[in-house]
């Protein structure tokens, strides 16, 4: 066989570094004495149930609103899609904070229309919550694999006899289902993983009571329910394995007029929808920015999360490369390395948070150091760098090192150029959405950030435990920018992977 | 020039090429044909030093590449040898000059090559803008401005629109031999093997059956498999008698001078060595018949031969035969035929070997 390049090696101890949060919560978890008792059982079938309900909700409205922008003749089809997928950029927590504030007995509904409005909390708050941000996982994966489907199918179906909704049922949806299940899975992996919501409307899931155990000193404890919830994770993410994608070929696509009455329909479930979504933030947070304008906020939440965020990007860009060039290089060691270090994708924040704590409780100069906030950034949002850097090498084409190498260059020379050059778009491109992402995470930051160091999202964290909530709409307002930018991004970017390259 | 002596290469049990013995005179192209997964383009690997061999030497320039018996492989760079890729390989960051300069500091080798293979107007171009025939030339270009010792082809012209591929085919020989470089061109297509190669390879299933002029190749085929892969093979049994000459159904023919076990032997027939005629008695009928434009191509069921297929024959376009028409069937042709063991030997010896005593 080959020699190991240097960019395996690199990569071995690149995938060493991102197991280390896992290995160090298993060997907690080995030394602590946490019985599964009633208490866990009870955090265990919350959990469940948040997730069973959300992946539910969302599958009832994802669903059908992608058969209705996939394939109905409405006008402005485009916009409309936009409009459903606007709810990503409202990271979960930002959604949860309007919704707790807006509603309930003292909330700015019921002040400003004097109706009574009953608190969104519990429960059925965390599912309404969760689903209004995440069913665009399940209407985005649903709609694209719609979207791909030869016209031709449905035409063949009607002519042996199938009526239109026959064909779309028996005809359709198994061709789609696969791409259901990918995005009710997604769904899952959030719920699972949110923090911010179930802490809002105080609904007792891990993650919540992780921070809880956090907050006591009951780090053991913290240590043994993050292994229990990513227990639940890897039941998600073999599942996800085992969802393979259909490949369509491509066709004619398939359009639906619709009558006056179901056109109408229809627009009014978007807007309810979307509006749910939106208006409800937007205008909790406009109203409190005119109300008390921009009140005690200070630059440096913003700056400090940029600057941590830069930092994170950095971090993720570098450590991605070696890692996306052995596995664009192929060979099943290296491919086997880079799925190691997708492993951040599938550990909550509050898990990576909690296992690095008790890292800096060992190590002096790391504790609240801002070196091992970088890192945990890095360490979850690494996929998304060595995704890009590898899909960007892979376009490039597998031979340009081949005829580099024949034309005289050293690996060194071929490395430097060539591979660099070709990867260089891929690089920024995955550190840019690394960015976004670092500068709207919450809970791996409320654990690991340094004495004095507040971000965008701990403030406004903050603002909600103390109860100030006028001062959380600069905070929040600039989230949902940040997200913004975040949710076009990597819309745009999977819609160029899906074209002809 | 190059000299390949028992090269194998395995992926773990799985033979990919077996005992190849190829070498390549100054200024020659040998051309390497065969099915898919035959082992061509991974013996072109091998000598370039992208793949390791894992037995074998080879030499290039009398320089032993190493790579097998414990000694250290010398890596591709420093081969001297240029490859050209059936993907073109093209470096999308840089221009069509820069590509073709990737390394070298003068202009003039860089000027030469674009002018020569028509791309002086291209140089400034991105290989994205570049038509597919263009994007070849340029990969051409930049393998003959770093002046290899040795070019090394990839099935160059497999990914490009097939009205490209017979002028694209003569352009690239000529650079070669203007060059005056060596090369080894892997394809999969045999009227490009035949046509462009100075010599043929043939390989199937890791061996390489025949390395000889393309006239040798296709009228003295090594094997029945090279015979039927270089073009349209038909067999009818026949005996050898004294005087060299090969009676057969279809009267009496000229051997290649083996003499065959007890004289029994399989003629190889290519369909213009095929002759026929109609006639009511005849001694076949016709099967099928193909129109190709400026000829016909017939297949005819002989009515002596139990066991053989169907016999075809080429003839000019105005023969016209309906299926079930009786013809007579008779051989023309003015060369020598090989002769092969009969197939359906009683002995059980091995089939398709040209193992005859000659």
């Amino acid at each position: 066989m080959k020699r190991p390049t240097v960019a395996l090696l690199v990569s071995v101890v690149v995938a060493a570094a991102t197991l280390l949060p896992i290995g160090i919560l298993v060997v907690m978890g080995a030394g602590a004495d946490v019985p599964f008792d009633a208490r866990v059982a009870a955090v265990f079938l919350n959990t469940a149930l948040l997730t069973g309900l959300t992946v539910a909700a969302s599958v009832a409205v994802g669903v059908p609103l992608a058969f209705v922008t996939a394939y109905a003749d409405l006008p402005l089809r485009g916009a409309w899609t936009a409009l459903l997928a606007a709810p990503l950029a409202v990271p979960s927590y930002v959604g949860a904070f309007a919704w707790f504030a807006a509603t309930g007995p003292g909330g700015e509904l019921t002040a400003q229309t004097g109706l009574p409005v009953p608190a969104v909390h519990g429960l059925a708050g965390a599912t309404l919550v969760m689903t209004l941000y995440t069913y665009p996982f399940v209407l985005l994966t649903t709609r694209a694999a719609l979207r791909n489907l030869d016209a031709s199918l449905v035409d063949a179906a009607r002519t042996l006899g199938l009526s239109l909704p026959g064909a779309l049922v028996r005809v359709v949806l198994p061709r789609v289902a696969n791409s259901i299940a990918a995005g009710a899975l997604l769904v899952a992996l959030y719920t699972l993983s949110d923090f911010g919501t179930p802490a809002i409307m105080r609904f007792d899931t891990f993650t919540r009571v992780i921070f809880v155990e956090y907050n006591a000193f009951g780090l053991d404890r913290a240590a043994v329910l993050s292994l229990y919830l990513l227990a639940l994770v890897a039941v998600v993410l073999f599942l996800e394995s085992r969802v393979g994608a259909v490949r369509e070929t491509p066709g004619r696509r398939l359009v639906l007029p619709l009558g006056p009455g179901a056109r109408s329909a229809a627009v009014a479930a978007i807007l309810a929808v979307a509006g749910a979504a939106l208006a409800v933030p937007l205008a909790v947070f406009g109203l409190w920015l005119w109300r008390t304008g921009a009140g005690s906020f200070d630059m440096a939440y913003a700056l400090n999360s940029a600057w941590a965020s830069v930092l994170a990007a950095a971090a993720a860009g570098i450590a991605a490369l070696p890692v996306a060039v052995a596995a664009a290089g192929g060979g099943r060691v290296a491919r086997t390395l880079e799925r190691v270090t997708y492993v951040g994708f599938g550990v909550p924040g509050i898990v990576l948070g909690t296992a690095l704590v008790v890292a800096g409780l060992y190590v002096d100069f790391l504790y609240q150091s801002l070196a091992l906030l970088v890192f945990a950034y890095a360490v979850r949002f690494l996929p998304l760098a060595v995704g890009n850097t590898r899909a960007t090498l892979e376009r490039a084409g597998g031979n340009m090192v081949g005829a580099a190498r024949s034309l005289g260059a050293t690996p060194f020379e071929a490395f430097r150029r060539v591979t660099l050059p070709l990867a260089l778009p891929g690089i920024v491109a995955g550190a840019a959405l690394v960015f976004l992402e670092v500068m709207r995470e919450l809970p791996a930051t409320l654990l690991l950030r340094p004495t004095g160091f507040d971000t965008l999202a701990t403030r406004l964290w903050r603002v909600y435990e103390a109860g100030h909530f006028g001062q959380g709409a600069v905070p929040a307002t600039l989230l949902v920018l940040v997200s913004a930018v975040a949710v076009v991004v990597m819309l745009r970017g999977e819609r160029d992977d899906a074209g002809p390259t | 020039m190059l000299s390949v002596r028992d090269l194998n290469v395995t992926y773990g049990r799985e033979v990919a090429v077996r005992g190849v013995d190829l070498d390549v005179a100054e200024g020659e192209i040998v051309t390497l044909v065969g099915p898919t997964g035959c082992g061509k383009t991974t013996t072109l690997r091998a000598v370039a030093g992208l793949e390791q061999a894992t037995a074998g030497t080879i030499r290039i320039n009398g320089r032993d590449m190493g790579g097998s018996g414990g000694v250290p492989a010398v890596p591709p760079e420093k081969r001297d040898t240029g490859l050209v890729f059936q993907d073109f390989a093209l470096f999308p960051h840089l221009t069509v000059a820069q590509n073709v300069g990737f390394r070298l500091g003068r202009r003039e080798p860089v000027d030469h090559w674009l002018r020569w293979l028509g791309l002086a107007e291209q140089r400034d171009a991105r290989p994205d803008a570049l038509s597919g025939g263009q994007k070849q030339r340029v990969a051409l270009a930049r393998c003959l401005a770093h002046a290899p010792a040795l070019v090394l082809l990839d099935e160059p012209l497999s990914n490009l629109d097939a009205s490209l591929k017979d002028s694209l085919r003569w352009d690239i020989r000529a650079a070669l031999k203007e060059a005056g470089v060596p090369a080894i061109w892997v394809t999969h297509d045999q009227a490009e093997a035949l046509s462009v190669g100075d010599r043929v390879g043939v390989m199937n299933a890791g061996d390489l059956d025949q390395v000889a002029p393309p006239e040798t190749c296709f009228r003295d085929p090594a094997s029945r498999f090279v015979a039927g892969f270089l073009g349209e093979a038909s067999f009818v049994p026949g005996r050898v008698r004294p005087d060299d000459t090969v009676e057969t159904l279809l009267g009496p023919a000229i051997g290649d001078g083996r003499k065959g076990d007890d004289g029994r032997v399989d003629v190889l027939l290519r369909p213009d060595d095929v002759a026929i005629a109609a006639d009511t008695r005849g001694n076949g009928s016709v099967a099928w018949a193909r129109y190709e434009g400026g000829t016909r191509l017939f297949g005819v069921t002989l009515d002596a031969d139990d066991h053989a297929g169907v016999l075809r024959a080429r003839t000019n376009h105005e023969a016209h035969f309906a299926p079930g028409d009786r013809v007579t069937v008779s051989i023309d042709a003015g060369h020598p035929l090989a002769l092969f063991t009969p197939e359906h030997a009683d002995d059980g010896r091995d089939r398709g070997e040209r193992d005859l005593a000659a």
